[in-house]
């Protein structure tokens, strides 16, 4: 059954706040698929997504935007975590070339333009849609999942 | 025998794949005697983006075809190399590691030593491979992929003064061309489009701009962008010519002034270490635009500092900076690898400045 439910998000500390805290939810073999147009804050969440993981570990490290290197891999204690932005592939075998099939069985892993994957997209993904509120700085985020691994979280984490 | 260096380098990190060739003898200006990239330039138009060389294989297969170009060019044959230079990070892993491979390949079947190269000091030691540049020189490497002031002390020891803490700048030129409907990639479009535009019109914000350090952030620029489009759209239906000529010269505005003002912070700290002919070196792909390069040009000038940046075909990926690169290091007396060369996909140069942490509004934190 698919679960969908919005938060509010009115400022970038609060989107640092909200990935925060699912970071410290995350399991290997969880996928995150990061839509929205550009800057409606894809890369601020995975960020800070990555930065809260590693730096429950005592690791200070760059995340920087992986739109160029398509994939960005960060290693968070027995755990990968792969960042990945499919902007620029043309084809969803290009994602295979990638490796991204492996990652997402192993890994902990944040897709930004997921569309790409096509048919490969993941069935137990959460999907997080990004939107932005035209007149604020504030951020909509909608979690959808049809997989029962997220029904909680997902209540836990919206409000409406 | 000779000191006379003659090397093939091999490049397959990211987009492009290549190979070259480099002879350089003590005393001389080193020479590039072939460089080949199969670049994807002919492919962009068709495509109407960058089209990224994911597949291990394909670099695989052009690089043979490469290095057999550059060797022929050149008029050398494999066992005439002193070594083999290949880029072993950072980069997209599978392209790396096609590289890596290969160059193991040639030097097992040729019986050449190996040697490993970062290629951000590939592009970091490029000014030396064009132009008679003296240690220690600060370098700005500002391209697609990376955005980084680096104090270079010597062909393998690098002081990273800041960089960006999200999207390098030719991203965000990417990004604003997308936002605003101009062609890929963005650097030339959004320039082009710039040089009819007001850049006071839209008042977009300089990141980090009074804050400490050289660290920067592009991120928001590109949305103060797309923000101000949308907000032309609501009010008009859709954006003039003039519009986006407006907005163009307005963000590229914003990038000179941030480049430009921590370009004197870099500065700053560079001329503390009384550099005996100080130079900043600028390389990477942004380094093509003209308004930037005037920006960068101006504070130099302006702070009695040389200026060079070396022709735009060794400041984009290339092979012939992994040579030089080689090179380098033989020089310094560094050692061979040998076949358990890895690659790695992360390398940061300089391993003991702290990270760049943090988002553009807040700056640093730990």
């Amino acid at each position: 059954m698919t679960v969908s439910r919005t938060r509010v998000v009115p400022t970038p500390d609060d989107m640092t706040a909200f990935a925060a805290g699912l970071a410290t939810r995350l399991t290997a073999g969880d996928v995150l698929l990061l839509s929205g147009p550009i800057g409606a804050g894809k890369t601020h969440f995975a960020r800070a997504l990555i930065q809260k993981r590693l730096a429950d570990l005592g690791v200070a490290e760059d995340v920087p935007s992986p739109t160029f290197t398509l994939v960005q891999t960060y290693d968070a204690g027995g755990v990968e975590i792969w960042h990945a932005d499919l902007y620029r592939l043309t084809h969803p075998d290009e994602a295979l070339e990638l490796g991204l099939q492996d990652a997402f069985d192993t890994a902990i892993c944040l897709v930004e333009w997921p569309d790409r994957l096509g048919a490969d997209t993941p069935d137990g993904a959460l999907h997080l849609t990004f939107s932005s509120d035209p007149d604020t700085e504030a951020r909509l985020v909608e979690l959808t999942a049809d997989a029962s691994r997220w029904a909680d979280l997902i209540s836990e984490f919206c409000d409406d | 025998m000779s000191d006379t260096l003659t090397i093939l380098g091999l490049e397959s990190s990211c987009d492009d794949t290549a190979a070259a060739v480099v002879r350089h003898t003590p005393g001389q200006s080193p020479e590039i005697l072939a460089t080949v990239v199969a670049g994807q330039t002919e492919l962009h138009a068709a495509y109407g983006g960058v089209v990224p060389e994911i597949a291990a294989r394909a670099h695989a297969e052009k690089l043979d075809i490469c290095v057999e170009q550059a060797l022929d060019r050149a008029g050398v044959a494999l066992r005439d190399m002193d070594a083999i230079a290949v880029t072993a990070g950072p980069g997209l892993i599978g392209g790396v590691m096609s590289g890596v491979m290969c160059a193991k390949g040639l030097a097992v079947g040729a019986n050449r030593p190996l040697i490993g190269v970062n290629h951000l000091a590939g592009h970091a030691l490029t000014p030396r491979l064009v132009d008679t540049v003296a240690f220690p020189y600060l370098m700005l490497l500002v391209s697609g992929g990376h955005c980084q002031f680096l104090l270079v002390h010597a062909p393998d020891e690098f002081t990273r003064l800041g960089g960006t803490i999200d999207d390098a700048p030719g991203e965000a030129f990417d990004k604003t061309a997308r936002i605003l409907g101009l062609p890929q990639p963005g650097g030339p479009s959004v320039e082009a489009a710039a040089k009819s535009g007001d850049p006071r019109r839209f008042a977009l914000p300089r990141p980090l701009l009074n804050q400490e350090g050289c660290n920067m952030s592009f991120s928001g620029l590109k949305t103060a962008v797309l923000r101000a489009r949308d907000a032309l759209v609501a009010d008009q239906g859709g954006i003039t010519e003039q519009d986006r000529a407006d907005l163009c010269a307005g963000f590229q505005a914003a990038v000179c002034d941030v480049l430009a003002e921590k370009t004197r912070r870099a500065l700053a700290t560079y001329l503390a270490h009384n550099p005996a002919t100080p130079t900043i070196a600028v390389a990477g792909g942004v380094a093509a635009n003209q308004a930037i390069r005037g920006a960068l040009e101006t504070v130099c000038d302006a702070n009695g500092v040389a200026f060079t940046a070396p022709p735009l075909n060794l400041c984009t990926d290339n092979a012939a900076m992994i040579a030089w690169a080689g090179i380098e290091r033989i020089r310094t007396g560094a050692a061979y690898d040998d076949l358990t060369l890895m690659a790695r996909p992360r390398w940061p140069l300089d391993q003991s400045s702290p990270s760049m942490l943090g988002s553009g509004k807040k700056g640093a934190k730990a």
